[in-house]
Order: structure tokens, then sequence, then C-alpha cells
């Protein structure tokens, strides 16, 4: 079972994040900022991690720049929840090493279908 | 697969509001001018998470609405743009939008859309934007009526692996579009020596025939434009792709310069998905009556609970266990070493489940910054609101219904008991003045109190009032504390107009009835020209009180400890009659009018003899009254039930609970007891000045 790590400061939109990948038969761990998500990751490996941008303690870009200089993160894809006023940030998580981004607000299927690019 | 998005709409809701309060406290906080970076991000993050979730659970009505705030937030916290006070006005004015907004939402009615119109066009003015502010759905799916055959050429840079992207989803995505004829050219691959697993050597030329638009042969490249050379053209018909790219008179169209591309990015999936099901599907749709609150708890709480939990199943494994055995001496002392044991862990885990229903009372304070900054500037007063005991915890269920009551009070400190800064000065006092909410535990109570440093109460006028109300009589001789405590009574309102602030019709009859309803109880002191405090008690909890079982003829009642001021053996030579059938008993300078509970309850067979008697003296709002009772018998905690929700509402009665041998025992409401015997306030007065003259006489 792949296993993926979903990051979201909001509680209903980590549940919407988790209860989706959950049902398409994802092992889905959640973190709620960047920071815990940051030692969640080093403890364990994840096939993939979807993380918002805007988070108290550790934003989005910094746990994907920090994740993407990790060993065991080389090569995984991460992806970030983006709203379409961030168009700076999808340059700026590209930068800091994401794989792509998702755009806010999507539902459940748009997710999937997007995970699809990274993950199957 | 279908998720219904509805499951998460409660804990969506519950969120959002703490991000309104979050956002009002730190606006609160605001200097315009001198504002950190970290507080702006704060409320830039909680307007940001209810756009985020409002689009998501499709609350179309406040994501837009949100968007603006965002917007300007974002600004101010790229220092684009300064924060002014006109902004912190029209952002706390959204605040409260939001609120009713997410309110009619939550409750499942159609929002009043024009004050959030109305807002939304200011913020419009102020970002001098007026178009394009509502994010359009972008429906630009057309698919192309034909077939049409593109070639593909894609050569990954050679880091494309490191930024988790994976060439071949991106070629089986491709497949899913149409008929897919692929070519890899692997002549970059370099000799062994020079060869790095990490990078991609390879590149492709693909010819792709498909019904579906160019876009959606972009957007499966879309993340990796910057990490690859991507070439789309068009090879015309069906029979194209015996042209080579060059030739064909159709756009050539390199994604990498297409910056356009970037916008409408909730399109490729759209492409999969029925194109109606961003929109509309999670408009709220059962009907909830019961709206199912929810708190949220550390998972400390949670976990000393399961500790104990633990710690229950071991001692009960272990009372089984003696229970096989036969009875001896050693049994039975095992015996009672763990039932002690489990009396321990019964406790422990009563204490720590009703922790779970604790919560801090800023839950409660953190309302009056907002409410005492718009008042003090509706009445050009200016006022210092300090807060204390924030952390003080408190019974949820309390929580929500102590709030009311306290707004009432600090407005009214603010209107009556304040003066205007003018005043101030000229009584020699800071210009600024201070109302302080101070919140602490005292034995099993929460005390709350409300000081103002004001012109404190004007007994004069509070007499005067009094009088022409027909509360008092003219002769009657009240102290200043007796004269204070006429404001509690019904239709009594000192405020000469009705002001918007205070004097709603609600009067401070009302304010105690709420707080007596809870079991608590409010008072007042006061001091001429330095300020008035009103200090209001409540149970921790509605759920559990410790109680004095009694014994009144053959029943057990349960007296509240909290309201017991002594029990005694009654000294017949002080006990006078009063009136017809009142028994007065003389204690120390009080009077104590006796009431005889088996006759409140009309119970035969009890001891009505006064010196074989016990009585128990209670007080309730300052009124002692002695409760004549057979016998005390044990005192202990008690897990009240509601006698309203199981069978109707009692007089005189608050509750029931079961006691240990399964039978049921009725709580006494002490308030609403004095006033079933119909001894009123201040009718204490009167028998006060009855019983002298009948100990003159």
């Amino acid at each position: 079972m792949k296993k993926i790590l979903a990051v979201d400061d909001s509680a209903s939109m980590r549940q919407m994040v988790g209860f989706t990948l959950k049902k398409a038969g994802f092992d889905v761990t959640e973190a709620k900022d960047g920071s815990e998500a940051l030692s969640i990751a080093k403890q364990q490996g994840f096939d993939a991690v979807i993380s918002d941008v805007n988070m108290p303690v550790m934003d989005g870009i910094t746990l994907i720049r920090e994740l993407r200089s990790l060993p065991n993160y080389k090569f995984t894809p991460l992806l970030m929840l983006t709203t379409e006023s961030g168009l700076d940030k999808k340059t700026e998580g590209k930068a800091a090493g994401a794989t792509g981004w998702i755009v806010k607000p999507f539902n459940p299927e748009q997710l999937l279908a997007v995970l699809k690019k990274v993950i199957r | 697969m279908s998720i219904d998005l509805s499951q998460f709409f409660e804990v969506f809701f519950e969120e959002s509001f703490e991000g309104l309060d979050a956002m009002e406290a730190e606006l609160l906080n605001l200097e315009p001018g001198a504002e950190d970076s970290e507080t702006i991000n704060t409320i830039f993050r909680a307007a940001h998470s209810i756009k985020g979730g409002s689009g998501t659970f499709g609350f179309t009505s406040v994501s837009d609405f949100t968007h603006v705030l965002e917007t300007l937030l974002d600004q101010i916290r790229d220092g684009q743009r300064q924060l002014t006070a006109e902004h912190v006005n029209l952002l706390l004015k959204s605040v409260d939008c939001l609120r009713a907004l997410l309110g009619a939402l939550q409750a499942e009615q159609a929002p009043d859309l024009s004050e959030a119109n109305e807002l939304r066009l200011k913020f419009e003015v102020i970002l001098g934007m007026s178009d394009g502010v509502a994010e359009e759905p972008v429906e630009s799916l057309q698919e192309s009526s034909g077939e049409s055959t593109y070639q593909i050429d894609f050569k990954p840079l050679p880091h494309l692996f490191k930024t988790g992207n994976e060439p071949l989803y991106m070629i089986s995505e491709l497949a899913e579009l149409g008929e897919l004829e692929t070519t890899a050219f692997y002549d970059g691959i370099p000799s062994i020596e020079n060869l790095s697993p990490d990078e991609c050597f390879l590149s492709w030329r693909f010819f792709l025939t498909t019904i579906k638009p160019e876009s959606a042969i972009k957007e499966i490249f879309e993340w990796v434009e910057d990490d690859a050379h991507i070439e789309i053209t068009m090879c015309g018909g069906l029979f194209g792709k015996v042209a080579s790219n060059a030739d064909v008179e159709t756009a050539n169209v390199n994604i990498e310069s297409n910056s356009g591309l970037e916008t409408p990015s909730p399109k490729p999936v759209k492409a999969e998905v029925p194109v109606n099901s961003l929109g509309k599907k999670a408009e709220p749709k059962k009907p909830s009556e019961q709206s199912s609150t929810s708190i949220r708890v550390g998972i400390d709480k949670v976990d000393s609970l399961i500790n104990m939990v633990g710690e229950l199943v071991i001692t009960q494994a272990m009372l089984s266990q003696i229970g096989e055995q036969d009875i001896t001496e050693t049994t039975i002392t095992s015996l009672q070493e763990g039932l002690a044991q489990l009396a321990h862990n019964t406790r422990d885990l009563q204490e720590n489940v009703m922790r779970i229903r604790m919560l801090p009372i800023s839950f409660v304070f953190s309302r009056f910054p907002r409410l005492v900054r718009d008042i003090s500037q509706k009445l050009n007063k200016q006022v210092e609101l300090k807060l204390l005991g924030e952390q003080t915890e408190l019974d949820k269920t309390v929580m929500e219904k102590i709030s009311d009551p306290m707004v009432h009070l600090v407005r009214n400190s603010l209107d009556h008991g304040l003066e205007t800064p003018e005043q101030r000065v000229a009584a020699g006092k800071d210009p600024v003045g201070t109302v302080t909410l101070n919140a602490f535990h005292q034995g099993g109570n929460i005390v709350i109190e409300i000081m103002d440093d004001g012109q404190g109460l004007n007994t004069e006028k509070i007499k005067e009032k009094a009088i022409a109300n027909g509360l008092v009589q003219e002769s009657d001789e009240l102290s200043a504390d007796e004269i204070n405590e006429l404001i509690f009574m019904p239709g009594f309102s000192t405020a000469d107009a009705v002001s918007d602030i205070s004097g709603r019709g609600v009067g401070m009859d009302v304010v105690r009835r709420n707080i007596q309803a809870l079991n608590g109880s409010v008072e007042v002191s006061s001091a001429p020209g330095v300020g008035s405090t009103f200090t209001i008690r409540l149970p921790l909890t509605l759920a559990i009180l410790d109680g004095q079982l009694v014994k009144v003829a053959q029943h057990t009642y349960i007296i509240p400890l909290i309201s017991i001021v002594e029990s005694l053996q009654i000294d017949i030579s002080k006990v006078s009659r009063v009136g017809k059938d009142l028994d007065v008993l003389r204690l120390r300078d009080e009077y104590i009018p006796i009431l005889r509970l088996y006759d409140i309850f009309s119970h035969q067979g009890a001891i009505e003899e006064l010196d074989k008697t016990l009585l128990v003296v209670v007080e309730s709002d300052n009124h002692k009254v002695g409760l004549l009772v057979d016998d005390l018998l044990a005192q202990q905690q008690v897990v009240i039930k509601s006698l309203e929700a199981n069978y109707q509402k009692v007089d005189g009665v608050s509750g029931a609970t079961i006691l240990g041998d399964g039978r049921v025992s009725l709580i006494i409401d002490i308030s609403g007891l004095i006033k079933l015997s119909g001894l009123k306030r201040p009718g204490s007065q009167e028998l006060l000045v009855e019983a002298k003259a009948v100990e003159v006489a």
C-alpha cells in the first residue's frame, strides 16, 4: 500500500484529503504543519507528500525544501496545495523542489486524478 | 468514486469560527503603522484557510468574499500596502459578516449577501480593481469536434527525476487521451563511466491522435515545463502524422513561453469528471435539527483517560478473581482492598472525564476586547480592558450560558459605570477608565469578577427609583448593600433613557435569573467614586454536584453542599412565630425563617417537633433560610439527571439523582424553594422588623 503524508493546518481540509486518499486505497498519515510533517517524514518513508503552503510554524515551501534535501526524499513526489492567487508560489515551490501542485479549490475526484500523475 | 463532502462541513465550520475569532483578536491587537509581520501572517492564514475550505466545500459566497480580504492581506503582508485604521475597521466588519454568512450556511439557510457585497465593493475600491474578483470557474472545455493528431517532442533535462516527476506516468496519461505512438531516443545516454543513475538521458517523440484539445496535452506536461523541452505540434487530420512537424500550418506552441497556461489549472481534472461536480454538489442537503457540537480535547487528556481505564480493568480483573474464590477472612480483606481501589479508580476517572469538558475561560473573554472597543467608540469613552485568569477552566456548557450575562454586565459597566473622560479628569482620575475581567477557582466554584473604576452605583438614585417603582417603602431603612441589591429586582432600570448600549429591555433581574439557572449567584459591591464590582459564582460543572443527603420522613433529599452555611440543633427558646405559621430562629444576630421540608413536599410521618429535628441553614442570593430535616445522612457527589428531560419541571427541585441503592432522590433547588415558600426579597426586611417586634413584645 502506497504511503502518503498529507499536511494542512486546516482540520477540515486534512480530513477531506485524508479520507479521499484512504478511500482510494492509500495509507495516509496526517500532519498539521510543516514542522510536524518533517519530523514524521524523517521517521518513516512516504511514497508522496501533499502539503498546504500557508501554515503556521513551518510553511509548505520550507517543508518541501527541507524534504528534498533529505536523501530519502530525493525523488519522492512532493505536491503542494495552492490557491489560484498564489501563482508566484508555484514558481517558489518548484524552485524549492516541488514536483507539482494542486489548485484549491479541488474536489476529491480532482485530487485523485492529479495524484495519478505522480503515483500509481 | 464519490465522496460526500458534507461529512466535513461541521469541522470546517468549527475551524472557520475559530479562525474568525483568532482574526478578530489579532486585528484588535494591531496598531496600524506598527504591525508586526507575524500578526498579519496569522490573520492572513485564517482568511486563507477559510477561503480554501469554503471553495473546496462549495460555499462560493464565502470564498468569493474572502478572496478580496485575502488579496488585501496578502498585499499588506508583502509590504506592497500600508495597513491603515480603515483597513482594520473594514476587516473587523468582514469578520462579523463572515460569521453571519457561515452561521447561515451552518444552519442551512440562504445567507444574506447584501452586507458581503457592500463590503466587497469597499475592498475592491481599496484594491483598485473592480474586475475579475470572483474567480470565474473556467469553463473553457469545449472538446474539439473531430480528431487531431499531435506530434509531441519531449526532451527532459537531466534533473527531471529530482523533481519527483515520472516520465512513464506522463506517457500513460498521454495514452489515455487517445491513440499514442511512441518513439524513445536513447542516443543521449552517455558511456557507462559517465552515466549518473540520478539523471534522465532519454527523450521521446509521440504521435497522439485524440479528440481532446491541445490544452489537455499541455496539462500533462504542466509541472515539468521548466524541466524539459516540450514541443507540441498539430499535424492536421487523421493522416497528418506523415508530415513532419515543420511544414504544418497550425500553431506551434512552445509551452515554455506560454505563461497563460498557469491560470486554468483545475481543468485537467475536469476533463475526467462531470463538469458540474465542482460548484454544485456540496450544497448542504440533509436537514440536521440537532446541531451536533464537538469539543477539541488535548491528546494528553485522552491518554490519561486510557491509562485510567486500564487501571480500572485491572481492578475489575482482580475483583472477579476474588469473587471466584471461597469466602474466607483473607479474601474479605482483599475484597475490601479491591473495592477501595475501585472507588479510587472511579473517582479519578470521573475527575478526568469532567476535565474533558473543561475549557479555559479565555473562550468567553476573547469576545470582550472587540465588544469594549466598539462600545467605547460609540460612547466616546476611553477604556482599557484587562483580562486576568484567562486560563481558568470551566465546563463548556456553563461557559456557553455565562457569556450573555457577562456581556450584559460589561455593557452596563461601560455605559453606567465609567464616566466620560472629562468627568474623570474633573474627578481627578485617569481619563482612561479600566474594566477588569478576572476569573479564578474557589473551592468547587469558578468566580468571575467584572470590575470597573467608574463612579460606582448611585445609591440615592437607586433608592428613589425603587420607591417610585414600589419595590421598597420610603420608610425602609436600607444599608448601602441592600440598596445595591435592588438593581437585581425585576422591573428595575436606572437608565433615564433607554440607550442603545444597555437597557435593551433586559434588566439585571434577567442576568441574575440566568446565572441562578446555572446554580450560580451574582453579587454587586460598589463604592461611590471608586467603582463597582460584580461577582459571579458558578459551579464548575452542571453535571455533578457535591450534595448533602438529608432524611425527610422516609425520603432522601439532596441539598447542594455549596449552599449550606451550617447545620444545627434548634434551641427552641430562640424560635419565635411570625404571622400565621412562620417560625423564625434567632441565630446570633440574624433571623432565619424555618422552612419545614415535609410540609413543602407534603410528606407524612416526619418529625414535627422543632427540638427533635435538625436545621440546615442554607443561603441563596444573600438570603438565608433554615430547612427542617429529620436527619443528616452522608455527603457525596451526585450525578445530576434532568427532571425536565425525563419527567417535567418541578418547583423547588432542580434535578434528581440515583443513589447507591438504586433509589431516586430529588435535589433541592434552594432559590426555587424560597420562592415556593412565599418568602420574597426584600421580605426578609419586613420579616426582620416583624421578628424584632415579636421579640420586644
